[in-house]
């Protein structure tokens, strides 16, 4: 077990090098970020150069991955052009769009499993025809979509909800804007969770727990949904990583100023501290997951052994 | 300095409650009495909030309501009145002696005095402060040697500056500037209090000021509470409790958000709410002119572009662009096509003169073939408009424009649009000189007078002049019109300078851009200044 971590943890680096260098090569093919920062005006010559010189953009590109990647390591991610520290905007950004990650992840884990248990043992039945065609109109429905009308119907026609999230975002105005995020990933987990579940209700295992007298409630729980939980996870794990950068949209039309509002804002500046910074982390907080869904499988599964 | 951060953070969270309760109240107890608060769209500054420092309408908001500077343009004529100037002379429209009014104070009880002035000047020139304004200074005698083009500055203080007591000054210019005293009502002259100098990070937090205005609390990124000043010296007094600047990433967020009564101003409306504002607002809901043209620019450095004829060719395209029919439908009249290069909002006194451009201005679709006929037909046969695809719905009106060029010259592939995908590189090709074709130019004047809508865009060399545009008679006629002491004459040569932009067609003008904003029924007295920003202190709550 100790091994298999270790050995997973030394394959993140290249990964994570790889990722980074693509991202901070991404952003300097736009071009000069300078040039943007003087509105439709041109910046003096004497200032860009300044400007250039201290942010270190006249320096060929691989020295500035260099120094940038140097100062990443002691915890430095360099500063946006209005001034502030990238470390700074992350501390504000990060706890929001993990509280909306959180929501949403919840959403797809409570509902979505529990409509694909419900289904999955119903197979056939109209409260499995229903639940499928819902999760069919979910899909194809673009998230702006759903969003936008969520938003309109419940904060604007009926007053349920504030129709934008507070600078604050606590939990409670985070509900819809999860919902709204989860919405896709938690149709997949329904039809994911569905499916399994309904090819392994013949399998033998079940068949022995049912003919041992076993409760109804203990056979599905214990034996039938841990057993058919592992795409699940599988697909659960790696959507947090989706999740969290995906917001962008979600957190655009609720005005939730987290990781896809800074990412946004940054790629339209073109500042490539505050884009390559966030999108670090995002790439770490991927492999940490995929590594952590992987080993709960041989929590699901006592046949699966990592050496 | 974490618990310092907390603590800003419940502020504003307070500052939220309180502004919640208030909305919940429906304009009770806060009716009327001046003490209201109001919550307004915001966007994140893209530079740190000093003076010389902003260069756009965001940052442009606070400074209007934190600073006041020696001129400032009244918000209906445009007109630079004194503000904190006692009196500004000159004998020669080149030395200028300033007196600065007795009793301004900022709003931590320091004195503002030639002093506040002249150091923030000086600041803002200095080319190691990074300001983007800093050209704004370049009038001044001595702005070379703190701001050269290359290499290191050989001084910190400009020499056209001194500070002759405690309240005088004298400005020298390295050129006659007749109009030179009604440039002083832009943000970036603003005085600034030593608290600015000694601790500069703090001062950054919290930004300290002489307008009507107090910076209550500031999230960078998420909101701004300002609160009125309450001994706040000048006549324009807050007439409400304070301002609540919330930023939002995407202007339609907020429209839902007035829609809700979550919010009180927005001064954004998105082009795609403009059709629903009148019947979801109605007289809530304004439309006024603001000093922005659009134009569309040509690269004068490519030999396509600049050879003889070239204007029967740009005279051609312009009368090929059915404006009235685009400005209708496309920006549901927020935007007035343009017959001018310059702005409504300079009034006739100004300079603005309707119907200058003439014919070359008007739709005429057969006049507009047989001109690019005559002048050589199109280059390399097929115009393709750059513009950038990220911002302002551009992409909307650039294949208007195209469509109209193309049914007029009954060419499908006459024109099209080329879109740029972020500002930012837009920007880098044009200072490249990278176009080859006609691009996108937008104009927001830095102040009301007709000499910043013509000299930036159009003198050789100048700063903002893209299409590197260079012409002698121009050029003379600038110059003249600078040297004249005499406002109505000054005006008289900048408008025969226009002509030859017209008779050479530097630039097609397109429009005349307005400032729109929506309110809720808590605010009455709601108006936007010639900069399409909100004149705060004059909205009454309640």
């Amino acid at each position: 077990m100790g091994r298999y971590v270790i050995r997973r943890l030394l394959q993140m680096i290249p990964v994570f090098v790889g990722a980074t260098l693509l991202i901070f090569l991404m952003v300097n093919v736009m071009g000069d970020p300078v040039a943007g920062l003087c509105g439709d005006k041109e910046c003096d010559p004497a200032t860009a150069a300044q400007l250039r010189r201290e942010f270190g953009l006249d320096k060929p590109v691989w020295q500035q991955y260099l120094t940038y990647m140097g100062n990443v390591f002691t915890g430095d991610f360099g500063t946006a052009f209005n001034g502030q520290k990238v470390t700074e905007l992350m501390s504000t950004a990060f706890p929001v769009t993990i509280r909306l990650t959180v929501v949403a992840v919840l959403f797809e884990i409570v509902v979505g499993i529990a409509l694909g248990v419900v289904t999955g043992l119903r197979r056939g039945r109209p409260v499995d025809t229903a639940v499928l065609v819902l999760t069919l109109v979910v899909i194809s429905v673009p998230t702006f979509v759903t969003g936008l009308l969520l938003q309109l119907l419940l904060g604007v026609q009926w007053s349920w909800i504030r129709p934008s999230v507070s600078a604050e975002a606590p939990f409670g105005e985070l509900i819809v804007p999860g919902l709204v995020l989860a919405s896709v990933s938690l149709a997949y987990v329904t039809r994911l969770t569905r499916t399994s579940i309904a090819e392994n209700r013949r399998a033998d295992y079940v068949r022995t727990a049912i003919a041992k007298g076993l409760p109804r409630r203990r056979v599905v729980t214990r034996h039938l949904l841990r057993n058919s939980l592992i795409p699940v996870v599988t697909f659960i794990g790696t959507d947090v990583g989706a999740l969290m950068g995906g917001a962008i949209v979600t957190e655009r039309i609720f005005n939730i100023h987290g990781v896809g509002f800074q990412l946004y804002q940054g790629i339209l500046r073109q500042n490539t501290q505050t884009v390559v910074g966030f999108v670090t982390v995002l790439v770490l907080v991927f492999l940490v997951a995929n590594l952590l869904v992987d080993l709960l499988y041989a929590v699901l599964d006592p046949r699966i052994r990592y050496a | 300095m974490r618990g310092a951060r907390h603590a800003t953070w419940i502020a504003g969270a307070a500052a939220v409650a309180l502004a919640a309760t208030a909305c919940g109240g429906g304009g009770g107890s806060d009716g009327g009495d001046g003490s209201g608060v109001l919550s307004s769209s915001w966007g994140d500054p893209q530079n740190p909030l000093e003076p010389a420092n902003t260069n756009e309408v965001q940052g442009g908001k606070v400074l209007d309501m934190v600073f006041r500077g020696l001129k400032r343009y009244d918000a209906k004529t445009g007109e630079a009145k004194d503000m904190l100037a006692e009196k500004i002379e000159t004998s020669d429209s080149q030395n200028f002696t300033v007196t600065v009014e007795d009793g301004w104070t900022f709003s931590n009880g320091e004195k503002v005095t030639a002093r506040s002035f002249v150091d923030a000047w000086n600041y803002g020139a200095s080319l190691k402060n990074n300001q983007k304004n800093a050209y704004f200074f370049a009038y001044i005698d001595g702005y070379d040697e703190v701001h050269p083009e290359s290499g290191k500055q050989s001084a910190d203080t400009m020499s056209g500056l001194k500070v002759t007591g405690e309240r005088t000054f004298t400005i020298r210019l390295d050129q006659k500037f007749s109009t030179f005293p009604d440039t002083l009502g832009y943000a970036a002259f603003a005085p600034l209090p030593r608290a600015f100098f000694d601790d500069h990070d703090a001062w950054l937090k919290k930004p300290v000021g002489n307008g009507p205005y107090t910076v209550e609390s500031y999230t960078k990124g998420s909101q701004m509470s300002l609160r009125k000043w309450d001994d706040y010296p000048g006549d324009d007094k807050a007439e409400n409790g304070g301002v609540d600047l919330k930023v939002y990433t995407d202007n339609n967020t907020a429209y839902t958000d007035l829609m809700a009564g979550n919010l009180d101003l927005v001064d954004d409306v998105p082009a795609s709410q403009l059709k629903n504002a009148k019947s979801d607002l109605g007289d809530r809901y304004i439309n006024t002119p603001a000093g922005i043209i659009q134009t569309l620019a040509f690269p004068f450095y490519d030999d396509d572009w600049n050879k003889d004829g070239g204007e029967k060719v740009r005279k051609g395209l312009s009368m090929a662009i059915d404006r009235d029919q685009i400005t209708d439908t496309i920006f549901q009249k927020t935007r007035t096509p343009a017959t001018d290069w310059t702005s409504p909002v300079l009034g006739d006194d100004g300079g603005y003169e309707k119907g200058l451009c003439g014919d070359a201005c008007e739709y005429d679709p057969e006049q507009a073939k047989k001109l690019i006929e005559e002048g050589g037909g199109l280059p390399g046969g097929q115009v393709k408009i750059s513009y950038n695809a990220d911002t302002g719905s551009h992409r909307e009106w650039v294949d208007a424009v195209c469509n109209s060029i193309n049914n007029a010259l009954d060419n499908d592939k006459a024109c099209v649009g080329s879109p740029v995908g972020t500002f930012a590189d837009y920007r880098n090709r044009i200072t490249q000189s990278k176009m080859s074709g006609p691009f996108r130019a937008g104009w927001q004047m830095d102040y009301p007078l007709i000499q910043n809508f013509l000299q930036p865009l159009y003198y050789t060399n100048a700063s903002s002049n893209d299409g590197k545009w260079s012409d002698k008679e121009f050029d003379g006629l600038v110059d003249k019109a600078n040297a004249e002491t005499d406002t109505g004459k000054a005006v008289q040569y900048f408008q025969q300078a226009e002509e030859v932009l017209r008779d050479e067609m530097a630039a097609i003008p397109l429009w005349y851009q307005n400032g729109s904003a929506g309110y809720s029924d808590r605010l009455s007295d709601v108006a936007l200044n010639q900069f399409s920003v909100p004149v705060y202190n004059e909205i009454k709550v309640g």
